[in-house]
Parts: structure tokens; sequence; C-alpha cells
């Protein structure tokens, strides 16, 4: 007998969300994001998202089409692009209500406490800093040792960063949701997936979990199919963000992306109507278009 | 006058990357992280200089055996530094970041979080990244391309990276490894040891004067009687900047060459 196959459609996995949900984004700013799940979700009627992501592009798309009612990131960038137009206009405008921005570091400590169902876990990162003043939620506590000058350490209490979905994208995972990343950087999918209620992994590639350590070290499987709902193949899935090694960031789109998010409104508008307006299979086709064009 | 690969004398970009490589000559074997393209250019010359026992990376995931030009790829790797070990890293100590500043208070607190109001931004920035974390856990210093009084201010608006004086304020959890230690612009060298956790003047760079440091910072400067003129790059300083590193003069993007009258 075989473990249970858990692959899903795009859609199917969008059908497990609900509005007011707090969804963690695995990857890392512009690097190996989930984006045929988050442009499912831009597609969707959810409403009311909090949304847990080290920022890039989600952050910003989910921004602009007012999906967000509270975001918890600690930075929000494109990497060669340095600030995130689509975030910049939600936060200059106020259009997201609620705002938690952590220390880096703080924020996998929060998705760590989640993972070993801990309400909090101590660190350092945080005291002093504007961070614990624009979250006064945020509380420290006292080591009930004493350090070797006898002082009783107070430092943060980071709160888990406890997550009813989490989404991240792989290069290849099998049907019983077992995945590897075959890039430079696991980022933190590993946590995201712990740290919530359900998991839903889309892939590069669909192959036989013997196929996953052909070629590939065993230690690049990061995700375990006991922490995982549901599977979708989503090729070129993570577009315009890196996922090496199939494929690095669409740097030129990336460009089109700033330049429309950061325009006036008719130029957003023309790139929604272009890109965004249909399904993956249209975007998709739409982003082949767009290359050719750039190519010549 | 204007052929960088044969002139004697230091532009003012190689100035800085002589001075950013001096802020890690005495750090040991220690993981460098230089934020940005003349702290990578300062740590590598200081790797291929003054400390070879430096760690450092590609920026991306991978520890470098070698030292190659700024933004090179082919290396020997000597470790594996994905962005969970770096965290890792930082509490363990033994690192040295140089980070960028979009404000730095008269007490070496940094901003690259947001200007204005947190609530609302008149401009958002990157968000808090590491910032937090690394001025309570490592040697931190900053780089500023551009002195000017919109950077150095009296106080930033929203505190990222914690000095001295607030790490003292939050207890010894905060400031027992706290450690602003430099922080380099295109004009001069400071550190945060004036008098009640201030920023204070070392040096100013070769061809500015003291009063246009003071002209171009928010907040009064603690400024010694006599204040040295930053150090030039020795003669192989300049061969390995020019001919190894940085061939392309990308420095000169960063910090613009001056021209020597002018700031007379």
């Amino acid at each position: 007998m075989k473990p249970r196959d858990k692959q899903m459609t795009i859609d199917e996995v969008v059908a497990q969300l609900s509005d007011g949900m707090t969804i963690g984004i695995g990857g890392w700013g512009p690097r190996r994001k989930p984006m045929a799940l988050v442009r499912a979700i831009l597609r969707s009627d959810l409403k009311d998202l909090t949304i847990v992501s080290w920022g890039g592009a989600d952050v910003g798309l989910l921004a602009r089409a007012g999906k967000i009612r509270k975001l918890v990131y600690a930075f929000v960038s494109l990497d060669s692009i340095p600030l995130e137009p689509n975030f910049q206009r939600a936060r200059q405008s106020k259009a997201i209500p609620e705002i938690v921005e952590l220390d880096e570091g703080m924020f996998q400590t929060g998705l760590y406490a989640a993972a070993q169902r801990l309400p909090f876990l101590p660190m350092r990162a945080g005291l002093g800093s504007d961070v614990l003043v624009n979250n006064p939620w945020i509380k420290t506590v006292a080591s009930p040792y004493a350090d070797e000058n006898g002082d009783f350490e107070e430092l943060t209490a980071v709160p888990a960063l406890r997550l009813d979905v989490a989404l991240v994208h792989m290069n290849r995972a099998d049907v019983h949701g077992n995945a590897t990343y075959l890039g430079p950087d696991p980022y933190f999918d590993d946590l995201f997936v712990q740290a919530a209620d359900k998991a839903f992994v889309s892939c590069e590639q669909i192959i036989d979990t013997a196929g996953l350590t052909v070629d590939t070290p065993v230690q690049r499987l990061l995700i375990s199919r006991m922490m995982v709902d549901g599977v979708v193949e989503t090729p070129n899935g993570a577009h315009f963000t890196v996922c090496t090694p199939d494929y690095e960031r669409d740097e030129k789109f990336q460009k089109a992306y700033a330049a429309a998010a950061g325009g006036p409104e008719e130029d957003w508008a023309a790139f929604e109507e272009r890109f965004l307006s249909g399904d993956e299979d249209a975007y998709q086709a739409a982003v082949a278009a767009f290359a050719e064009e750039q190519s010549k | 006058m204007t052929d960088s690969t044969s002139s004697t004398t230091a532009s003012r970009a190689e100035v800085c990357a002589a001075a950013i490589a001096d802020a890690f000559k005495d750090d040991g074997e220690i993981f460098a992280s230089p934020m940005g393209m003349l702290p990578m250019l300062g740590v590598r010359l200081a790797k291929l200089t003054s400390n070879p026992d430096l760690v450092i990376s590609d920026g991306e995931s991978l520890f470098l055996g070698g030292v190659p030009p700024l933004f090179a790829k082919a290396d020997v790797v000597e470790g594996w530094i994905p962005f969970r070990r770096v965290f890792d890293v930082v509490a363990y100590g033994k690192r040295h970041v140089m980070m960028g500043a979009t404000q730095v208070d008269r007490h070496g607190n940094q901003n690259i979080s947001a200007i204005g109001d947190f609530a609302q931004p008149k401009r958002q920035l990157l968000g808090s990244r590491g910032a937090p974390g690394n001025t309570v856990n490592n040697r931190t210093s900053y780089w500023v391309p551009k002195h000017s009084t919109r950077v150095f201010v009296e106080e930033v608006d929203i505190v990222s990276g914690v000095g001295p004086a607030r790490a003292k304020a939050a207890g010894p959890g905060a400031s027992k490894y706290n450690d602003i230690h430099r922080v380099v612009s295109n004009l001069g060298v400071f550190d945060v040891k004036g008098a009640g956790d201030t920023v204070r003047l070392l040096s100013v760079h070769p061809g500015v004067r003291v009063e246009e440091v003071v002209e171009n910072t928010g907040f009064a400067l603690e400024i010694p009687a006599d204040v040295p003129v930053t150090r030039e790059p020795t003669e192989s300083e300049l061969m390995i900047i020019r001919n190894v590193l940085d061939p392309k003069s990308l420095r000169d993007r960063e910090v613009p060459p001056v021209d020597a009258g002018a700031s007379k």
C-alpha cells in the first residue's frame, strides 16, 4: 500500500482557503515564491487575509489587490529593485490596516516557536529597537538564570507565528508531498509548513519518490509528506521570482512589473489586464509572449 | 589625471574602500558581511591585505575560499551559508556586518525601515531587515555613500539598528553584545564613542574640510581638537582595487571621483 496521493489543482488549493485566514508564504523576497498560488488568490474573492512573508512581489501583488488586512514581514524587496512599489504604495496610503514589522531573525524564531507548538521563544533581536515600540503586544521575558555578571537578562519573547495555511514552492515533489529544493538555499519552507495547520506545496515537477534522490543528495529533501496536505504541479509557477536551477529571476518582467506598479493607475490597469486577468495558463502564455517581444 | 589605472593619487572611492578595509582589519577570523558595493570592495581588500583570516561569502549562500572580483561568481567554496545559517552566526556572534543606512542619528541609531510616521510613512523603505538583531548580537558598522543632513539626523524616524545608548537602556540582554564599530561615509570616518554614546568624528578623507562634514551633518558631532586625515590607500592596495577587485571601476558609480579643486 502506498501513502495517499495528494495531487490537487491550483483552484482546489485556493478552495481550501477562506476569508480572514492567516497565510504564510514561503521563499524569500524575490526567490522561489509560490507565485502561481498567489496569482490564484488574486483571482479569488478571498479577503481580509493575514499574510506572513519575507516579502517580495507576493506581498506587493496581494497588497495592490486589497487582499491584506494584516501583514507580518521583516522586509519587502525585489533585490535588484530594492523597494517594492506596490508595497510602498500600500504602506504610504495606509491601505493595509494592521502592520507587524519584525526583525528578519525574529521572524524565523516566530516560525520555530509555532513549529514547535511553543507560545514564544527568547532571543535578543528586537531589544532597544522600534520593533518593540511599534508592536507593543510583543513582550520581553526575564531569564530565570543569572548570567556571568549576575544579571537576569531581559530578552524578547518572540511570539509564535502560527499559520492557518502555508504555501511553498519547491523544485520537485512526489504525489505524497515529499519535496526537494535544488537551488542554493532552502529558505525556511520547512518551518512554514510545520508552523501551519494546513500546508500546500506547489512544484516545478511531480516525479516518482525514487526520483527525488536520483542525482541529488537526500539532504535536499526538505519537506516530508507528513507536513503536507496537497501537492500541485505548476511549471514556471515561481515566475517571476528565481527558482534555480529550473530558471533564474525574470529581470525584464520584474522591471516591467515594478514600472507598472510605480507608475500611474492606467499603467497598472494595463499590466493587470495583460497578465493577471486570466488563469495560470493565460498568465504563462502572456509571459511567453512578453519574453518573445523583449528578445526582438 | 582621469586614467584611474595609472594614477598614484587615490580617488575618493578608493579612500573609502581602504577605510572600510581598516574597519575589518582587527576582526580576526569572523564572517565579514558587507551590504552593498563599496563595503564588499573594502572587505575583500581587507582579506587580501590586513586580515586574510576573514570569512567572506558570495552574498547568496556560499563561503568563498578565494577572493574574487566584485560580483564574480566562480571561486573555491569553503562553506555553506544559507539565510538560516546567517541567523545562526548572528547569534553566535562571530560576524561583522556593514549595513547601509537611510538615516543615522547622533546616538548611532540607524533607520532602513521607513521615513516619517510608522503608521503611515511618507516613504516606505525596505523594512527593518536584520538590523535589530545584528546590532544586539554582532559587530555592526554603517556605510553612507552620500553624507548629508538628510542621512545624518538628530533622531532617526524609526530605530532599526540600535545604538549603544538605547541598547544600555534596554538592559544587559541588549547591550552585552552591542558593538557599533564604525560609520564610514564619503566624507569621513566616525564611531559612536563620543560623550554620552554619541557619534564622533575620527578622520576626514583627504581633501575634505571638517566644516564640510559639520555642514552636512544634522546633529552636533563630537570633534576632537586635531582631526586626522583618513589614510591614503597604499600603492599595493590601489593595484589590488584597480586591477584585481574592481577593474571596471564600479566603485566610481557609488562614490564619484571628486574634482580636487572643488572641495577646497
